[in-house]
């Protein structure tokens, strides 16, 4: 028998309340392991598409499944366990008032406590580098290091994926490429949503285009990047100079 | 860091007084202001004993008198209510280096400055001596709204953000060439402060998505034990402990 992937999405479709239909039926799976790009223009629907994989926002058609386990209103805990979010703003992410009680938050919530809690909250800082900021205030961190701290919330809640929302928004190079360095090296699947597309050419295998609420494309990344006709359809652009080939 | 103008108050250390658990520090400051305010304003010498007890606790916490005296300034206020009594006040007057003064007043102004004074020494040597988030996690300890303890806890996290983007919309004002001079400037400052409104309520609401994805059901988990073992309790009961007594003795002479 062979595991169910990470990520199964359906037919998925949904309108928001003010009757904008932001998802059309959108259809993908990522097999355990994978790092998957989700590119797409700004308004394709990828935030909305990201609120359904743990169930903040609930299909109006369609489903979502986490290793097997779909996504619904009895089944959010185990969801929310199973699948980290991190949200494009760490000062969203980051809400407590020390990183150690940042990173304990979602374990402590799923009810671990003491001595585990220690390890897991020293072992996610130690995967993204920043057990030395350990009894920090997050405010007190660079915008790259509250980046990593977001990542390490999510990681000690050990998730089946990694959803990771515009992840090189706002970082300089530097920390870009630590960022970078810090994803590639972990052991869990990993979906990230981005228009940057050379950090997609970087970190993932595949990659997946997002366009007008429906997958416009599925394929390696590099032949996907390499198709200049389909990146202009879905307003898409590497930056002046790169060349994917 | 420069960042954190709300951590000012607080002189990290590692003294007995800091090491107590905040909820221990937190019930002593309570009970010793009771006692305060429970003591008739013409027994002088018991405020001047709650004064001692108060610089035997700065001692023992190693804060410097300096440091005291320049976070009592929140006192000011007071300051200058109190001393504006005596003027104002009614009924028997006595006259005081030319000054007319009202004698009912003067007993006012004095009442008012002494309790005030031990209380805001007491807060701030609570503050000095205790991390914020601390404060708010004793206050938790001690049951108090868990409500208004997550409220509490969120502006000491975002009062940062929200006044860094305050600047930046002062900036973006004052680059287009606005400088705030009179009234007929109100209405955009007005407008930024309702901009302002709007994108920190946007960010709670994202905050609680993002708190929700990380398994929140309504309470904060609890992740650090603050439990408190009966020696610190008894630690921190001195200092209330000793006014009491200072109040009970007193009640027996006077
Ligand atoms: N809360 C909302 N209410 C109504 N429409 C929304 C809301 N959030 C997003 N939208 C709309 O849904 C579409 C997809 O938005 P979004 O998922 O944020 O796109 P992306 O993250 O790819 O930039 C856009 O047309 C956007 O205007
Ligand atoms: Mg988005």
């Amino acid at each position: 028998m062979t595991a169910p992937p990470s990520l199964e999405v359906s037919r998925l479709a949904y309108a928001y309340p003010d009757g904008t239909q932001a998802l059309f039926g959108v259809d993908f799976r990522v097999e355990r392991g994978e790092r998957v790009a989700l590119l797409g223009p700004n308004g394709a629907g990828k935030t909305t598409l990201v609120m359904h994989l743990n169930g903040i926002l609930t299909a109006g058609h369609g489903t979502v499944a986490v290793a097997g386990l779909p996504v619904g209103k009895g089944s959010l805990k185990e969801i929310r366990r199973r699948v980290g979010l991190v949200f494009q703003d760490p000062d969203d992410q980051l809400f407590m008032p020390s990183v150690r009680e940042d990173v304990a938050f979602g374990p402590a919530n799923l009810g671990v406590t003491g001595e585990e809690l220690e390890r897991r909250v020293k072992d996610a800082l130690e995967r993204v580098g920043m057990l030395e900021t350990i009894d920090r205030p997050p405010h007190h961190l660079s915008f790259g290091q509250r980046r990593r701290v977001a990542v390490a919330t999510v990681l000690a809640m050990e998730p089946e994926i990694l959803v990771l929302d515009e992840p090189s928004s706002n970082l300089d190079p530097a920390s870009r490429r630590e960022l970078a360095e810090i994803l590639r090296g972990l052991d869990v699947t990993v979906l990230m949503v981005t228009h940057d597309l050379p950090y997609a050419l970087e970190l993932c295998e595949r990659s997946l285009i997002l366009s007008g609420g429906v997958i416009a494309a599925d394929g390696p990344t590099r032949k996907i990047l390499a198709d200049a006709d389909l990146l202009a359809d879905h307003r898409l652009e590497l930056p002046y100079g790169f060349a994917a080939s | 860091m420069g960042a954190g103008h709300h951590h000012r108050l607080h002189r990290p250390g590692d003294t007995l007084v800091h090491r107590l658990p905040p909820q221990c520090k937190l019930a002593a400051v309570a009970g010793f202001a009771l006692v305060v305010v429970a003591t008739p304003r013409e027994w002088f010498w018991a405020f001047g004993l709650y004064a001692v007890l108060l610089a035997a606790v700065a001692v023992a916490a190693r804060v410097p008198a300096g440091f005291l005296l320049r976070r009592m300034v929140v006192e000011v206020p007071f300051v200058v209510f109190a001393l504006a009594i005596p003027f104002i006040g009614i009924g028997e007057r006595v006259t005081f280096m030319g000054l007319s003064l009202s004698v009912a007043g003067l007993w006012a102004a004095w009442n008012i400055l002494a309790k005030a004074t031990l209380g805001v020494v007491a807060s701030v040597l609570l503050a000095a001596t205790t991390e914020p988030r601390l404060i708010l996690l004793g206050a938790q300890r001690l049951r108090l709204p868990p409500m208004l303890v997550q409220i509490a806890m969120f502006m000491l996290r975002y009062l940062d953000v929200i006044l860094e983007e305050m600047r930046r919309m002062r900036v973006a004002r004052e680059s287009r060439g606005f400088v705030a001079r009179d009234v007929r400037h109100i209405p955009v400052i007005a407008r930024s402060a309702g901009a302002l409104f709007i994108r920190s309520y946007e960010r709670g609401e994202r905050v609680h998505l993002a708190m929700l994805s990380r398994g929140y059901t309504g309470s904060m988990p609890v992740i650090q034990d603050l439990s408190a073992a009966s020696r610190q309790w008894l630690v921190a009961g001195m200092l209330p402990g000793a006014a009491l007594a200072v109040l009970l003795g007193s009640w027996g002479v006077a």
